[in-house]
């Protein structure tokens, strides 16, 4: 089934703290292991498994690093 | 196919603009408190849409950079005044949602009494409260909401009942008093915390939309970096050792709406941004440094001299005449510890305007009592001003061909008068005289109401009446 969430991680402005890694109840986030530019490890998400509850964007302190998206109405199904 | 569910809030500026920094993320250390508190405060300000009439006043701390993050309009305060200063722009703009954003060091610590006395008046604004338990910014220093046990760099060997004293709880402390509204305490430790965090974020601030009294938010808040732990642990810490010592609930919830002030309709905010606000003139350039009365945009009088002169209680009578002709009126004093000699110096605005800030660093007009009021002010002395000396003790006038200079022997005026104390007087009533400023009866009554006896208020009227002549002869000669 197609997953009903979408998590985008800004590369460049995660702090790598692993907040959103050790909250995600579905486990679907994991730490990086190259540096992005601040010298951090970013947190990525490993493509499959979000359930769009949007926990790792409240606990994650940097404002613009997360993006959770979720499916629109009506579009549960996995596309043909 | 996809739509946005959470995403970084339109409150924030786009680009964090600030000196030396990244412009693209805030500087708080990886899994700081802060940067989730600020999160939930913009989140609220995009949903309830009160962008355009927040008003954020920060705090000193790790969080003071929070202007150059939220978009919203901002004052920085003093350590630990955000308050007192908060109290004056809400009692200004009842129309504005007027926030303050502090830290322990700041809230608790140094600004202890600001805090106390705007919970008590019951100020209708929002704090929050960010409790970490030690001072971040200035490097981990222990803060009055450590909690025992607790190692900082000042309490080394932990935080001691004996030496330190126990950690300060203020909900508990501000929940003896009647002012406040509502008070919660919550904590960011993970996601379900974080969310009853943010709901309470919301509630605080609705409630000043509703005018429902002050609200007050305590947010037990991870510091990582302060308390070197990583930032997991850190949101464990707070579990841990914060939350037995300052326990998570509602201490206060009522609504305060029927103590407004009469005549204010909060609600009005909703529908009027400060866009529409009747533009404020600016202060018009006064003629010759005064406007005659009747007329005056704004005269900003500084009165300057020896400490035992007069020269305070000259622009206080100033004051008090131009507030009986209706006048917005600021007098702000400035004297050394001694009680005669030493300096003194006051800032008199007379304005039809409400005054925004009672400070002077361009007067319209200077009265110089003395040869260093000369050398302090006569330079700042705005283009077509007025200076105003008192010659007997000034012998050296600056050399400005932009502003009028009128001298006058006030010490000998009023010697002659047989009271040489009314030096001031004799130079308030010269100033008066090259002004109009106010009528001298304003002032002359203003004594009367102050139960000047007859006698001096006698003395008064001639000392300003001699002062008046004395400046028509100077200006003719
Ligand atoms: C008048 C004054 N006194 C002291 C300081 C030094 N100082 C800067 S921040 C701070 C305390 C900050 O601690 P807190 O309010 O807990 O905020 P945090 O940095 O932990 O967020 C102090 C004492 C100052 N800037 N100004
Ligand atoms: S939205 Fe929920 S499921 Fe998706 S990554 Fe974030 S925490 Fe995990
Ligand atoms: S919580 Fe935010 S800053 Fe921390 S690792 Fe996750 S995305 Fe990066
Ligand atoms: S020192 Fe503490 S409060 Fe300050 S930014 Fe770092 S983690 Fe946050």
């Amino acid at each position: 089934m197609a997953d009903r969430g979408d998590v985008i991680i800004a590369h460049h402005l995660c702090k790598g703290c692993r907040l959103c890694i050790v909250s995600c109840p579905a486990k679907v986030l994991e730490q990086g292991t190259a540096l992005n530019q601040q010298g951090y490890c970013a947190a990525l998400y490993r493509g499959s498994g979000c359930t769009g509850c949007g926990i790792c964007f409240y606990v994650c302190p940097e404002p613009g690093a997360i993006t959770v998206r979720v499916r629109k109405l009506g579009e549960g199904k996995p596309a043909a | 196919m996809w739509e946005i569910k959470h995403s970084r809030s339109a409150s924030f500026y786009d680009r964090f603009e600030r000196k030396g920094g990244n412009t693209e993320i805030t500087h708080y250390c990886p899994g700081c408190g802060h940067g989730v508190m600020q999160k939930l405060i913009a989140e609220a300000i995009d949903d309830f849409g009160i962008q355009d009439r927040a008003i954020l006043v920060g705090p000193v701390g790790c969080s003071i950079f929070m202007y150059y993050y939220l978009d919203v309009g901002n004052i920085s305060a003093s350590h630990g005044r955000a308050p007192a200063v908060a109290t004056g722009v809400k009692r200004a703009r009842p129309e504005a949602v007027v926030f303050c954003y502090q830290g322990d060091g700041d809230l608790a610590a140094i600004g202890g009494n600001e805090i106390l006395h705007a919970a008590n008046r019951g100020e209708s604004i929002t704090v929050f409260f960010i409790n970490n338990g030690i001072y971040g910014m200035t490097g981990g220093q222990m803060a009055p909401t450590t909690p025992l046990g607790q190692r900082t760099t000042t309490s080394p060997r932990g935080r001691s009942f004996e030496v330190e004293g126990p950690p300060m709880r203020m909900c508990e402390l501000l929940a003896t008093l009647d002012g406040p509204a509502y008070i919660e305490r919550v904590a960011l430790t993970n996601a379900r915390q974080n969310m009853r965090a943010r709901k309470a974020v919301r509630k605080a601030l609705r409630n000043q939309v509703e005018g429902r009294g002050f609200s007050f938010v305590e947010i037990l808040s991870p510091c990582p970096s302060g308390w070197k732990v990583p930032p997991e642990e850190a949101n464990r810490w707070v579990e841990k050792y914060m939350v037995p010592v300052f326990p998570l609930q509602v201490f206060r919830d009522l609504d305060h709406s029927d103590r407004l002030p009469k005549g204010i309709d909060v609600s009005k905010g909703g529908g009027i941004p400060f866009a529409a606000d009747p533009p404020v003139p600016a202060a018009e350039a006064p003629e010759g440094g005064s406007v005659a009365r009747g007329t005056i945009g704004e005269e900003a009088l500084t009165l300057s001299g020896f400490g035992g002169q007069g020269v305070l209680f000259a622009g206080m009578a100033l004051a008090e005449g131009a507030m009986r002709e209706g006048l917005e009126v600021t007098w702000i004093p400035s004297y050394g510890p001694e009680m005669r000699g030493g300096t003194a110096h006051c800032h008199l605005r007379l304005s039809r305007q409400p005054i925004a800030s009672p400070w002077i660093s361009r007067p319209t007009s200077l009265i110089a009592f003395n040869q260093p009021s000369i050398g302090k002010f006569a330079h700042a002395i705005q283009p077509g001003g007025l200076l105003l000396a008192n010659a007997s003790m000034v012998k050296e006038v600056p050399d400005r061909k932009d502003i009028r200079i009128v001298r006058i022997p006030s010490y000998e005026i009023a010697s002659e008068l047989g009271s040489a104390k009314s030096t001031n007087m004799v130079m308030l009533g010269a100033y008066l005289e090259l002004t109009g400023a106010v009528d001298q009866e304003s002032i002359l009554a203003a004594f009367v109401e102050k139960g000047t006896r007859p006698g001096m208020l006698e003395s008064n009227r001639r000392a300003i009446e001699a002062g008046r002549r004395a400046a028509v002869e100077a200006e003719q000669a």
